[in-house]
């Protein structure tokens, strides 16, 4: 099971040097072989007698995490969708897809979907789940852009990235407090362990989380927004990645956990409330696209939430209904997607206004697409599978347990009223679809490309599926025991038995489908007099415009930000750094109650120390209010002299001697720089800036004095000089102290400081000497 | 007498820092020479001053003062010297290569 999983990535690393041969072969032709030896490989799981199977191999142990792979019910559906519907979408593509394109790069990505793909379904292990989640991400985001010299493209590569990452994230952190609270990062074992994770207080936050990955991938209200612009994809990434495999990943990810999260009240009420309003929603809409693909994303989107909400219901029916929907959806939407390939590749546009009365032209498309629409509407007819799984949607919405939650019961309420509105605009925009483009008048001077049938190669896959349509439609118990019983009982975690009879008698579901019908009808034929109503809802009103602006802002407003402090300004820099200073020490000297003050263990006072204090202190003041350049520097030099008077008077006399040496080369070379400096400028600042420059510097001065004072008047421990001041004599053979701790004892200190002076004056000679000019060029 | 020399420290990071803030390169140098004269106080005082002889061995004498700050100032007054004189040495030349010293007209290429 693992191989089938790494194929597809394995192969990928060959298909760069199969593409190079690409004039005389198509690289999909070798591509072909690999989903459909997967499709070939899982084939024989299918039947009554089938049983969970799970394989393990190691990879880091010591996080608990290894590539754990279950194969139940529910995931040998979805394997068979991926690697059948992946076969078919391949052998499109070689027809859909010129040579000249970059195919290598087209199949690498669709490669690592599918691995990616097949990983997301058959993980047992969360974090591996995820991992392959985020592929999924990536490689869709590939896919999208795959023209990537259209701006439309990169929009919505960079859109659907942004949206399901966002989810994806959200999704690791669900998946994390998962971890945490069941001590496992298996799934099987975290169902078993559902009275633990129910209990939890985390419980609410761990299902938001999970919710908001799953909703994001699978293009939920209002996450939806994505789905539309990925349609820039080409046209079999849409059919394979937007309709029967990625967006389901979310779904996947609700059927995985229900089996957790259904027994919560909230789960009925956020995922089918949620799901309803999708349905709703997304039809409504796709009957104002004009862009066929534009109405087929609105379509998945609405089909997608009607999934969702039957999962929602978790009853044993309506989880039947969704796994039997989720098989006729990936059969119908697949085609469809094709068809509206075929026709924008053999007429040069997808729009649906310019195009019209297609069928003489193409029959065999044309067919096709009725039994598609047909299928998608629900139009009840006993051999489109569409009806069937329509029906049961029906029927599963009358039939919801009454919930103690007040919200809750509203919804249910409202839910076959919801079910049947989305229904009739899903009729609506089905209609729309395939008589929009095959019936009517034809507009072939609009058309860039004079039309006709496409080659037999592009229409086997779109025929294959609609085969399908029509095999589950006419014996739809053929896929019920051996295969959806399965998926339905991984997801609920019960048996369920259930057999699919198209004729039930009058009852409630036959007359909504009816109304569906009638009503669709009506509304088709007179779609002109009632479609105005699209300019109050959604009107200005779009989610797109949210997201717009959302990711505007986010620039603008961070640009701002950074602006607002980063000027380029040192001064700014400064104040901004030792004001942080002085605020967070103070904060932390009175928060920690820190400040001491002794006077027991002081120095004697002497009047000589005190006057060269105050003459110090007078000079360093002067600095600042001098304006001649020369005083200030003469001035400053005072300040260093009366520092080694002080350290003649504290003892001190290797550093006296020191800092008399330097502060005269200092002054010297203050000296024989200022010259070549400006004279300093007449103090003319505003009083706001000596003000702020006031309060900051006496505010750090203040600081360092009140950290001085409370530093000396609580000392805890006894300096270790009288180490150096026994072992001297002993250990350095030496009588001056200080020099024998810089060169012996803290030798180390000194060889670096050498090693400072050494790059400074290297430095200064490079200032000096190396003159790079523009001139000089 | 520690407590003195404190606001001394206490006065030289004032006036340093107030120079820091300048925009005049002369000035902003001028205000790091200060703050190290402030540090080198402050090393001094938080060692106790005046706490016996010069840390010179002597037979009668059995209390010196602290020795370890002093070597530990010594090593921070030749390691600001070499900073301070680079700093001067750059602000002539970026004084010379861009004609002038203010620091508001010596910004990042956007300012301009």
């Amino acid at each position: 099971m693992i191989f089938a999983i790494f194929i597809p990535l394995l192969f990928a690393c060959f298909v760069p040097i199969l593409s190079k041969y690409k004039d005389k072969i198509h690289t999909g032709i070798f591509v072909l072989l690999i989903p459909f030896i997967i499709f070939l490989f899982f084939i024989p799981f299918i039947g009554s007698e089938f049983k969970p199977v799970y394989t393990s191999f190691n990879w880091i142990p010591s996080l608990d995490i290894s590539l754990d792979f279950y194969l139940d019910g529910l995931s040998l559906l979805f394997v068979l969708l991926i690697s059948g519907i992946g076969a078919l979408v391949t052998l499109y593509s070689i027809f859909y897809l010129h040579k000249s394109e970059r195919l290598g790069a087209f199949y690498v990505y669709l490669l690592m979907f599918m691995s990616a793909m097949l990983g997301v379904v058959l993980s047992d292990n969360v974090f591996v789940l995820y991992g392959f989640w985020e592929l999924t991400s990536i490689s869709s985001f590939l896919l999208i852009g795959y023209w990537h010299h259209r701006e439309g493209s990169r929009y919505g590569a960079l859109k659907s990235m942004l949206i399901t990452v966002f989810g994806g994230l959200s999704l690791l952190g669900g998946l994390i407090l998962l971890t945490v609270i069941t001590g496992t990062t298996s799934i099987q074992e975290m169902i078993a362990q559902t009275d633990v994770i129910l209990n939890s207080p985390y419980f609410s936050l761990i299902m938001a989380f999970i919710f908001l990955g799953a909703f994001t991938k699978s293009a939920q209200f209002p996450f939806h927004i994505w789905l539309p612009d990925a349609m820039e994809a080409p046209t079999p990434v849409s059919a394979y990645l937007h309709s029967a495999t990625m967006v389901k990943a979310g779904i996947f990810l609700i059927a995985r956990f229900s089996p957790i999260f259904n027994t919560s009240e909230w789960f009925f009420l956020i995922v089918s409330g949620i799901g309803i309003l999708t349905l709703c929603w997304g039809s409504y809409m796709a009957v104002r696209q004009t862009d066929l693909k534009g109405i087929l994303a609105f379509s998945t989107i609405s089909q997608l939430g009607m999934i969702m909400a039957m999962l929602g219901f978790g009853t044993k029916a309506a989880i039947f209904a969704a796994a039997f929907h989720i098989l006729n959806h990936a059969t119908f939407k697949g085609s469809l997607f094709m068809i509206a390939g075929i026709v924008d590749h053999e007429t040069g546009t997808r729009d649906i206004r310019k195009l019209g009365g297609l069928m003489t032209l193409m029959p065999i498309s044309a067919t096709l697409a009725f039994f598609g629409a047909f299928s998608m509407a629900g139009v009840p007819l006993p051999f489109l599978n569409g009806f069937y799984s329509k029906e049961m949607f029906f029927d599963v919405s009358l039939g919801l347990n009454e919930p103690t939650l007040l919200a809750a019961d509203l919804l249910r309420q409202a839910i076959p009223y919801l079910a049947v509105l989305g229904s009739i605009f899903t009729f609506v925009y089905s209609m729309y679809l395939v008589f929009g483009t095959f019936t009517g008048e034809k507009h072939l001077d609009q058309l860039p490309v004079k039309p006709h049938e496409a080659p037999i190669g592009m229409l086997i896959s779109p025929a294959i599926l609609i085969l399908g349509v029509i095999v589950i439609g006419l014996f739809p118990n053929l896929v019920n025991e051996s295969f959806i019983a399965h998926t339905a009982e991984a997801i609920s975690g019960k048996e369920v038995h259930k057999h699919i009879v198209f004729w039930h008698g009058f009852i409630p579901p036959l007359y909504m489908s009816l109304i569906v019908v009638i009503f669709g009808a009506g509304l088709y034929i007179y779609r002109k007099k009632w479609t105005d109503i699209y300019l109050f809802i959604p009107g200005q009103l779009s989610f797109n415009k949210v997201y717009d602006r959302f990711v505007e802002g986010l620039e603008t407003y961070s640009a701002k930000i950074t602006n607002s402090y980063m000027n380029d300004s040192l001064r700014r820099y400064v104040i901004l750094i030792i004001g942080s200073i002085i605020l967070f020490t103070f904060i932390t000297m009175i928060s920690t109650n820190g400040f001491a003050f002794h006077t027991n263990d002081l120095a004697d006072f002497s009047i000589t120390e005190v006057i060269v204090a105050l003459v110090m202190a007078i000079a360093a003041v002067f600095t600042i209010f001098t304006r001649n350049k020369v005083a200030a520097i003469l001035i400053l030099g005072v300040v260093g002299y009366g520092l080694s008077l002080l350290f003649i008077l504290y003892r001190a006399p290797d550093l006296a001697l020191t800092q008399l040496v330097v502060e005269t080369i200092t002054l010297a070379l203050f000296l024989l720089c200022f010259y070549h400096l400006p004279e300093l400028q007449p103090r003319d600042e505003s009083i706001g800036f000596k003000t702020t420059n006031g309060i900051i510097s006496i505010g750090f001065g203040l600081l360092m004095t009140l950290v001085a004072v409370s530093s000396h008047s609580s000392k805890w421990f006894q300096p270790i000089s009288n180490y150096f001041v026994e072992n001297s004599k002993e250990l350095g053979g030496g009588y001056n102290i200080v020099n024998v701790i810089l060169v012996d004892f803290r030798g180390i200190d000194t060889l670096f400081e050498i090693v400072v002076l050494g790059i400074a004056a290297l430095a200064i000679y490079g200032l000096v000497k190396l003159r790079y000019n523009k001139e000089a060029e | 007498m520690e407590i003195i020399m404190s606001i001394l420290s206490g006065v030289l990071f004032t006036t340093g820092v107030y120079n820091l803030l300048q925009k005049q390169l002369l000035r902003i140098i001028i205000g790091t020479a200060l703050i190290s004269h402030g540090a080198h106080l402050f090393i001094l005082t938080m060692g106790k001053l005046k706490r016996g002889a010069p840390p010179i061995l002597e037979y009668h004498v059995d209390q010196y003062t602290d020795p370890l700050p002093q070597a530990l100032i010594l090593t921070s007054i030749v390691i600001s010297f070499g900073v301070t004189s680079l700093l001067l040495v750059l602000a002539y030349r970026a004084a010379k290569e861009n004609e002038t010293d203010n620091m508001d007209l010596l910004r990042g290429n956007e300012n301009e």
